[in-house]
């Protein structure tokens, strides 16, 4: 097998363009509060937060793959590594620690210190079911499923909910084989 | 005068989504674009299977008489390809470097579609730049 890529984003993200971290972080909550303004349901509001993450993360993994130059890796415990090292420093910033694997390597938890995205926000009482970076379990689920990896992510720990870190829960469903939609006669 | 024949792009299920031809030599018709991009795509599969190297990705390089083909398919599953003159050095890097524009100027722009034909000013202009025979003496370095 090919020897794995970077294990660190450092590299990658000073040479990748950056904005403003607070214009993000401001326009990032301005999406969501127009999306609870206009759907009303923080229900509604999680569900189409993660469906514009997948939308952005089956574009951003070619990004991804095209300029951090890591190869094809051997398993999911690579892949979990990978994102946390490589892909939350390249677009985000900041790293994340992958921790609590399954028995059989299918099931990780990704664990973020450090969001930028929550920088100034506090929840309010109204939006308690609200999972505010909704977005990011969409966009690593889109990203996966275009280098074939099916996924479930979902939000464990939340520290807008009071909780001591961001964890998000990543579990293999399957892998889809990369094969032709043809059947070899046998 | 141009080392570069064309560029093709084939999404990951065998569609054709972009076609440029450079200089006089091998310019084809839509059709025959769109016939060599699908062959390509079906000898490609067929090349992993055939293949006795285990995990093999597929043909890289075609070598004939009047041309070369190389190719580079991503993780995803689309392949860029060139034709070239025979010989022609770094053509790796430039398929990499059309790989990143495509990433920046296709994929992020939102009003394109994925899978779709690509219609992109932008690409098309760094493009252009990027063939130009001495950005790809620079890539190779």
């Amino acid at each position: 097998m090919a020897p794995a890529g970077p294990r660190s984003g450092d590299a990658i993200f000073s040479s990748v363009e950056r904005v403003n971290a607070e214009l993000f972080t401001l326009t990032y909550g301005a999406i969501v509060r127009q999306l609870l303004t206009d759907l009303e349901e923080v229900e509604e509001v999680n569900k189409q937060l993660d469906l514009m993450g997948y939308n952005i993360g089956i574009r951003l993994v070619d990004e991804f793959l095209a300029k951090s130059n890591v190869s094809r890796c051997v398993d999911f415990k690579e892949t979990a590594e990978v994102i946390a090292k490589v892909g939350f420093k390249m677009f985000l910033g900041v790293t994340a620690s992958v921790m609590n694997w399954d028995a059989d390597g299918t099931c990780c938890s990704i664990i973020m210190e450090d969001n930028p995205l929550v920088d100034f926000v506090e929840l309010p009482d109204t939006c308690q079911g609200l999972y505010y970076c909704n977005i990011l379990s969409g966009v690593i689920r889109g990203a996966l499923e275009m280098v074939s990896m099916k996924t479930e992510v979902t939000w464990v720990r939340d520290m807008l909910r009071g909780d001591d870190a961001f964890e998000l829960q990543v579990k293999l469903l399957k892998q889809v084989p990369e094969e032709y939609p043809y059947k070899d006669d046998e | 005068m141009a080392a570069i024949y064309s560029l093709y792009i084939i999404n990951k299920s065998g569609g054709l989504i972009f076609y440029k031809d450079y200089g006089s030599a091998g310019r084809m018709d839509t059709n025959d674009s769109l016939r060599v991009a699908s062959l390509w795509h079906s000898m490609h599969a067929i090349s992993q299977q055939l293949s006795p190297t285990v995990g093999c990705s597929g043909i890289e390089l075609l070598e004939a008489d009047t041309f070369d083909l190389h190719c580079f398919q991503s993780l995803t599953g689309t392949k860029f390809f060139v034709v070239c003159e025979p010989g022609t050095q770094h053509m790796e890097g430039l398929l990499k470097f059309i790989y990143e524009l495509y990433t920046d100027y296709v994929l992020k722009n939102p009003f394109y579609e994925m899978e779709m034909p690509i219609r992109c000013e932008l690409f098309d202009i760094n493009l252009t730049q990027a063939v130009q025979k001495d950005r790809v003496a620079l890539l190779g370095r």
